[in-house]
């Protein structure tokens, strides 16, 4: 937790760190909300002129008294008075049209500016290549996302208070110097005195915030953690320990708070005692002024009006800081991420791909996730179309990887070998035209909240019903789905937690087979499932992989001797390529490895250590 | 009114917070209502001394020195009004964080079965917030905007009624207009509330499986989703902004006509010499003191309409009863011996069909019972029903002879240790995962744990061995790794029953091979009910249950089972015989042939 705001130091690599806090005030971050804001212009206009209309009905109404009380009141002049009145009363509409223009129209291009900006996130998540992913927890960029984007919507009210404040202050300190600017002068002496305090207090105050944001996200994370893990929690009887724990996180979190109210409500007599310096000053000085015939006494009265305002925009300003401070932090934090170029991007000149006939051909391809360790060294691979290649080795020896390449969910680096498909160079076509041409199951089943329909037309929202029952059939997955209680229209919980996990598989089987793919990937896509089911895909399979490229990674030796050809690999490298029987009569890894899978069941075998 | 009322009594729990606040709030209000009175004796000084010539500086220092006397006391009052308020609202908070927490970790696994992660997290983050919101707006603002207006109020009548009912005149209107928009914001709230969790969702379910956004370049269909929803809340909040800003503004014209009425006609009584400039600056400063409610009396409308439909979210929640309960004089249950009976148990996710049916099972201390079946046949659902993670539709369930309804939950489950294939750790040292059931275990038994699962060689060979911190899901981890955790788990705990899915995970024969001896390990000695896989398990096994549709269809040993040339019989010819072909390959005597011959 300690080294959380060293955030520059690790520029470059693809995590995200945390940041807390930033300045009040950020030009970078300000500039690059510009052309968020640019589209709504005219509306920014309209703001603009609304605010300044409504600031200036605003400061003229201690004005307006003014004259009502030395102008009419003082000569005995009611007609007049009710003349001034009509005006005042006309201010106030104005006012009130100025006010609903100004709140209305900052609200529609704030809430322009976050739609454009939660969609453009949205967005630069999807662009981000797989290994970003690999790197970055998604609970913490989930909580990043939300909690800065909500930052922002908070800043974007904020900024535009703070600006009507600015302007009011500006609007009050104008009139005041007017209305006498000796009095204006006396009325401003109590200034320097709360600027000095203030300054004092905000790196106080910083810590204090810095503080709070820590305690309540380490809240909320274990919150989130155990929600999600419930399940384990229960099973183990964790419950009293970890209330335990939330409570001290939680306890944590309200000390920091009331430490920090302390130092905000600290600020409050401060700023309740300067103006009222001022005003027994205005008083004092203003009664001689009056005495003196230099000052009138309905011009005392607005004075005395103007600094009670004048105070409320400070008082506001300082209230403010902390969350234009927080803002900006936030705003640093999402252009940061917006500006985190994806690893993996279509070249300009990328070729849409045609109809692949499924052959794949990898060329010297060595790949690291780390520098200086490679996964895969110099592999070199050719699968004709409609072959079925199976890829074993032991955990670790780059399969997946292997496969994650060949879906170009990573680039080959350009001077680590290349990857063709029809004789194309992946990394020069367009992503989306590979993948729409290839499947995937992977070995967890991933299910989207929304119906069994919307999961297996998955990519293919215009697949008929059809296609859909077609496929569902195809993998046994038909029978159980129509069981459901709704059939297809079952609305799937949370990543389908209402199917089992091999029911779960079926439907991504279901899901990969709707898309008609030309190549299809398996990792170890039946790792999770019963093997009575397993059985049924399988000899599905052997039907639905008949004239489409398919590239099987399998841990059981026994269901993948039907395959064409049999890649081996050991720590990256193929160290043997061939069918079954090629492979057995070598006696290389692969027998070794048959010959384990052998040992096992031979141990487990009730009077397993008999021979011949 | 239900829901503020719950919200109420949460806040008085924090009494002498409460009191110390309002009591502060009082004070002030007292101490500020004296400026516009001492506003006014001023002016009234000036503009007699104006008539007369010559200013008392005396008088003027004394009226000075009474509103810097005043602002002092509201400083200081003002100081331990707010802090209180929002030291109140904090403790509200963290009460309500407590508890929620706590209930939503004690309900049944059905409840956590319909309610998604993330929903349950906006709730305690947005709504929490909502709430303490209100603590300090609705608790403490309110009734110090409505004291001060109050107070206000009768000073101006009793100065001076006619002008009084000038100057408050426009009140009820007011409060109409604010009350109807505050029901209209509250459904607008509601509504913004789901289409962010919505957003949210979406969200996260594009992170968490980028892998299979990515391999069927659904980017487009998802974008649109997101969009649909993203624009849903736009739209809303813009609503919301549209009824705040008529609310707002009506608000402050009103408050300026009856400014300008107050001038008028006081500025007429003046004329005619029935009320001094004095009295009538004192009206106009009185109502300046008025402004500041009335400005934020807006917000705080919103704030109640929030605070309204948070609350109603978070005791949805917190109402929720956990459909296991404990009966009341549930007994512990001692460290059983493991005889374990199901008597024709049947089972029902809510309101669906049976998904268990007229189940009868006797498993004697020690025994294995293995599971086999289609999925959705009722496997996970029956061995779920052991620890009572949901309750039977019918019969029971008998532990040693106890009712398992008869004891309380925690020593039930404490008799009970469960592997699971798709294990949750969670973001903590390896140590502290492998101890998450049994916090005190001393490193020496940890080791133990971990070695019987296999899993101590691979944990020494990191750099930072049983202190490497893993993440989120134990993403750092394989699947066979991960299992294995949950073994080291179990182990641990050393239960009398285990329940244990021996999924064969993704890994290489070495592995599995490992595996498998530590699921052996760990099952010696305890009454094991297993969700079979693996063959070898089966070859073990007491008593072989094959389930179908919720029933029990076939049950036996493998022997007699594969002899009777049923369900079972079928499976393992046609998927668990594959397994065995290597050793048939090999020529190692195989037990279908054998037994065969003996019959």
């Amino acid at each position: 937790m300690g080294t959380q705001t060293s955030s520059s130091a690790r520029k470059g690599s693809e995590r995200m760190e945390e940041d807390v806090f930033g300045t009040a005030f950020n030009h970078r971050v300000v500039l690059r909300m510009i052309p968020y804001i640019r589209p709504y212009g005219a509306l920014v206009g309209v703001a603009i002129i609304a605010m300044l209309l409504f600031t200036a009905t605003q400061v003229a109404v201690p004005w307006l008294i003014k004259e009502g009380i030395d102008g009419y009141i003082h000569n005995d002049d009611f007609s007049g008075l009710t003349l001034l009145i009509a005006f005042f009363i006309g201010n106030a509409m104005l006012n009130w049209g100025a006010s609903f223009t100004q709140e209305l129209a900052i609200a529609r291009v704030g809430q322009g500016v976050l739609y454009r900006l939660r969609g453009e996130l949205f967005s630069h998540l999807q662009r981000q290549s797989v290994s970003f992913y690999d790197k970055n927890e998604v609970g913490r960029l989930m909580s990043r996302v939300l909690g800065d984007v909500y930052q922002l919507q908070e800043f974007l009210a904020v900024a535009v208070v703070t600006l009507g404040d600015l302007l009011s202050l500006v609007g009050i300190t104008a009139m005041v110097m007017i209305l006498s600017l000796k009095l204006g002068l006396i009325s401003m002496a109590t200034l320097p005195i709360l600027v000095i305090f203030m300054a004092a207090w905000q790196p106080l105050a910083r810590g204090a915030f810095i503080r709070v944001r820590r305690a309540a996200s380490v809240v909320n994370g274990a919150l989130n953690e155990n929600i999600a893990g419930v399940r384990v929690v229960q099973s183990v009887n964790r419950q009293e320990r970890n209330l335990e724990q939330f409570d001290e996180l939680n306890s944590e979190n309200l000390r920091s708070n009331l430490q920090a109210t302390r130092l905000s409500a600290g600020v409050l007599p401060v700023v309740e005692i300067l103006p009222a310096i001022s005003i027994a000053l205005v008083i004092f000085f203003g009664a001689r002024l009056v005495g003196a015939d230099a000052l009138e006494v309905g011009a005392l009265v607005a004075f005395v009006m103007y600094i009670q305002r004048f105070f409320d925009p400070i008082r506001s300003l300082t209230m403010q800081y902390t969350q234009l401070q927080r803002a900006m932090a936030s705003g640093v934090r999402i252009f940061e991420l917006l500006d985190n170029q994806p690893a993996l991007v279509d070249a300009d000149d990328a070729i849409e791909l045609p109809k692949l006939s499924g052959d794949i051909e990898l060329k010297n391809v060595s790949h690291s996730y780390v520098p200086g360790q490679e996964v895969l060294s110099d592999v070199n691979l050719h699968i004709k179309p409609g072959q079925t290649v199976a890829i074993v080795g032991p955990t670790g020896a780059g399969k997946t990887t292997l496969v994650s390449l060949i879906a170009r969910f990573y680039d080959v680096d350009r001077d680590h070998g290349a990857i063709l498909v029809d004789g194309h160079d992946i990394r020069d076509a367009k992503r989306k035209s590979l993948a729409t041409q290839m499947s995937m199951v992977l070995q967890e089943p991933f299910l989207f909240t929304g119906s069994v329909r919307d999961n297996i037309k998955y990519g293919h929202p215009g697949a008929t019903d059809e296609q859909m029952i077609e496929a569902s059939k195809s993998v046994g997955a038909h029978d159980f789905i129509t069981r459901l209680e709704d059939g297809y229209e079952t609305f799937l919980e949370e990543r389908g937690v209402n199917l089992s996990v091999g029911q779960r598989q079926l439907v991504s089987f279901a899901r990969a087979i709707v898309a008609d793919p030309r190549i299809l990937v398996l990792d170890e896509a039946t790792a999770n499932i019963d093997s009575y089911t397993e059985m049924l895909i399988q000899r599905a399979l052997s039907r639905l992989l008949r004239g489409r490229t398919a590239i099987v990674i399998a841990h059981r030796l026994s269901t993948i001797r039907g395959a064409d050809q049999i890649v081996v690999l050991n720590r990256g490298r193929i160290e043997e390529v061939g069918t079954h029987d090629h492979l057995m009569d070598s006696d290389g890894l692969y027998a070794h490895l048959y010959a384990m899978n052998f040992a096992a069941l031979k141990d487990a075998m009730p009077g397993g250590k008999d021979t011949k | 009114m239900n829901i503020l009322a719950r919200i109420l009594a949460i806040v008085f729990r924090h009494k002498w917070r409460l009191a110390t606040a309002l009591i502060s709030m009082v004070g002030a209000t007292s101490a500020y209502l004296t400026l516009p009175y001492l506003f006014g004796t001023a002016v009234d000084e000036i503009a007699s001394a104006f008539e007369g010539g010559g200013v008392s500086d005396e008088a003027m220092i004394r009226i000075g020195l009474a509103i810097l006397a005043a602002s002092s006391i509201r400083g200081i009052l003002t100081f331990f009004q707010t802090f209180m308020g929002e030291s109140l609202a904090q403790h509200v908070v963290y009460d309500l964080r407590n508890s929620y927490y706590n209930h939503i970790q004690n309900l049944s696994f059905g409840f956590h079965d319909k309610n998604h992660t993330g929903n349950l997290m906006s709730r305690a983050i947005t709504d929490v917030e909502a709430i303490r919101m209100f603590c300090v707006g609705g608790v403490i603002r309110a009734p110090y905007f409505l004291v001060l207006f109050l107070a206000t109020a009768i000073i101006l009548l009793l100065r001076d009624w006619r002008l009084g009912l000038v100057s408050l005149g426009f009140m009820p209107l007011l409060a109409i207009v604010s009350a109807v928009i505050r029901l209209q914001l509250r459904r607008i709230w509601l509504r913004v509330q789901e289409e962010m969790a919505e957003l949210n969702t979406v969200l996260q379910e594009n992170m968490t499986g980028v892998r299979v956004v990515k391999a069927f370049a659904a980017e487009d269909q998802e974008k649109a989703k997101y969009d649909a929803a993203s624009s849903a809340v736009s739209a809303d909040m813009v609503k919301v902004a549209r009824l705040q800003a008529m609310n707002a503004s009506f608000m402050g014209f009103i408050y300026l006509v009856a400014i300008g009425l107050v001038l008028w006609y006081g500025g007429q009584r003046v004329i005619d010499g029935s009320l001094s400039p004095g009295e009538l600056a004192q009206f106009l400063f009185y109502m300046q003191l008025l402004a500041l409610p009335i400005r934020h009396a807006g917000m705080l409308v919103n704030n109640f309409a929030r605070a309204f439909s948070a609350g109603q979210r978070l005791f949805e929640i917190m109402d929720c009863k956990s459909e296991v309960l404990e009966v009341s004089g549930a007994g512990d249950m001692p460290t059983v011996r493991g005889h374990v009976r199901f008597e024709d148990v049947s089972f029902r996710y809510r309101n669906g069909p049976l998904v268990v049916e007229g189940v009868d099972i006797d498993a004697k201390p020690g025994t294995l019972i293995a599971l086999l079946g289609a999925p959705g046949s009722g496997k996970s659902s029956l061995v779920h029903l052991l620890p009572r993670f949901y309750d039977l539709a019918g019969g029971r369930i008998t532990i040693d002879g106890v009712d398992i309804k008869e004891a309380t939950l925690k020593s039930l489950r404490q008799n009970i240790g469960i592997v699971q294939q798709d294990v949750f750790l969670f973001t903590a040292s390896l140590s502290e995962n492998i101890a998450y059931g049994r916090p005190s275990a001393t490193m020496d038994e940890i080791v133990a744990a971990a070695k019987i699962a296999q899993l101590h060689d691979f944990i020494e060979e990191l750099a930072e061995g049983y202190d490497t911190k893993i993440g989120e899901r134990g993403s750092t981890l394989s699947g066979g790794q991960r299992q294995r955790m949950s073994i080291a788990r179990a182990v641990l705990l050393d239960p009398p029953l285990l329940i244990l899915d021996d999924a064969t995970a993704s890994v290489d024969a070495n592995t599995e091979e490992r595996i498998r001896e530590a699921m052996e390990s760990v099952m010696k000695g305890r009454t094991t009910f297993v969700i079979a896989h693996r063959l070898s398990t089966l070859f073990k096994a007491d008593e072989i249950l094959v389930m179908d549709e919720g029933r029990i269809v076939e049950r036996g040993t493998h022997a007699s089972l594969l002899a009777h040339g049923g369900m079972y019989r079928r499976i393992y010819d046609l998927q668990l015989r594959p397994q065995e072909e290597v050793m048939m390959e090999f020529d190692v005597p195989d037990p279908v042939h054998r037994h065969e011959e003996n019959a």
